[in-house]
């Protein structure tokens, strides 16, 4: 129950799970390309699944599933409640990307070009 | 200038979430007495499942994943009412070079065997890793092969809606079927069985499999809508 000390890994799986959400937000942010903003959010969903299951971590635990192996070795398992969690959020990610594509096929369809400069109608 | 802007602002976002993260600490129990050890417990003991995350995914939050289906249902409905297209307009498939033959001879030998894993995947869901949401994926994934693959095959859109309304009545009418056992919505009705059977957990099996199909069904209508726009 020590929470000032920290192994490097510790650092870097947070650490490059933060830094996989700022990329994908720096993308949707910066990029012209519709496509690419898209990309973008998806890459956030990445970042914010990988955050939410290390929460659940627990050092030295495994997978929860009481397989006979497990039975006879009883030891500590790490939190299920973020990866159930977590289930739900990629397939809620997956609806959210694939009606993002759609409108952007359609207003590729419309205007015929994906760079949001030269969408003007909502403008002003 | 609006790179730099974007970036300080991403450099402050980070930092503060990075300090609250590394001080929550990593790897080690957060809450003495979490719900966790319940669903840990009560997996084991009342509903003979061996995949936890499965058990919590089906029965202890079942309604959400009712809903989760649901979205995903109304996902797919908005992408068919987007790209909608009278009938005479649909295109021809917008991919831009045609198959080589080890990729045509390949897939053919390859196609059963992705659709028996994912099968295999969802049946065994309460068993193993994986479960319906994985299994439905991977069963899409065979069609998406099958679909890059060979210009002129198609999947019938009548039985994919059919497989895809049929599975979902049944994660309903399961979950009716609680109501006349006497007890609630979702309720977990049959017996559990013996912990580690494949015959186990009750209607945990019949749910996830039902999952299977539905999100296999409409993976797969996705996949068809989208690789048959006409650029």
């Amino acid at each position: 129950m020590n929470n000032t000390y920290f192994d490097l890994l510790d650092y870097m799986i947070y650490g490059t799970a933060i830094l996989i959400i700022l990329i994908g937000l720096y993308g949707a942010l910066v990029k012209k390309s519709l496509i690419k903003i898209v990309i973008g959010l998806s890459v956030v969903d990445s970042g914010v699944n990988l955050l939410i299951v290390a929460i659940g971590y627990l050092k030295g635990g495994t997978a929860p599933i009481f397989s006979p192996g497990y039975l006879a070795n009883p030891i500590k398992m790490v939190d299920p409640v973020p990866q159930a969690l977590v289930l739900t959020a990629i397939v809620i990610g997956f609806g959210v990307t694939a009606v993002a594509l759609a409108l952007v096929i359609r207003l590729y369809r419309h205007h015929g070009t994906l760079n949001i400069d030269e969408i003007k109608d909502l403008k002003w | 200038m609006k790179k730099i802007i974007v970036i300080i602002l991403l450099g402050t976002l980070g930092f503060y979430t990075a300090h609250t993260f590394f001080d929550i600490g990593f790897g080690f129990p957060h809450f003495e007495h979490g719900i966790k050890d319940v669903y840990l417990q009560k997996t084991v003991s009342d509903l003979k499942v061996s995949n936890t995350v499965t058990s919590i995914v089906v029965n202890f939050r079942g309604f959400d994943t009712l809903g989760e289906v649901t979205v995903l249902f109304l996902a797919v409905t908005a992408l068919g009412g987007i790209l909608y297209k009278r009938r005479h307009e649909v295109g021809e498939r917008s991919v831009l070079f045609s198959a080589s033959s080890i990729v045509t001879s390949g897939s053919k030998l390859l196609f059963p065997a992705i659709i028996l894993l994912g099968v295999y995947v969802f049946i065994h869901g309460h068993l193993s890793p994986g479960g319906g949401f994985q299994g439905g994926t991977i069963i899409a994934t065979g069609f998406l092969l099958m679909l890059l693959t060979y210009e002129n095959y198609s999947v019938n859109h009548t039985v994919l809606s059919l497989v895809e309304s049929l599975a979902g009545i049944a994660f309903a009418g399961i979950g009716l079927l609680g109501f006349m056992h006497g007890g609630t919505f979702l309720q977990n009705f049959i017996e559990p069985g013996v912990l580690n059977n494949l015959f186990s957990g009750g209607v945990i099996p019949i749910i996830y499999i039902m999952v299977g199909f539905k999100v296999g069904a409409e993976l797969t209508g996705v996949i068809y809508t989208v690789l048959h726009e006409k650029g």
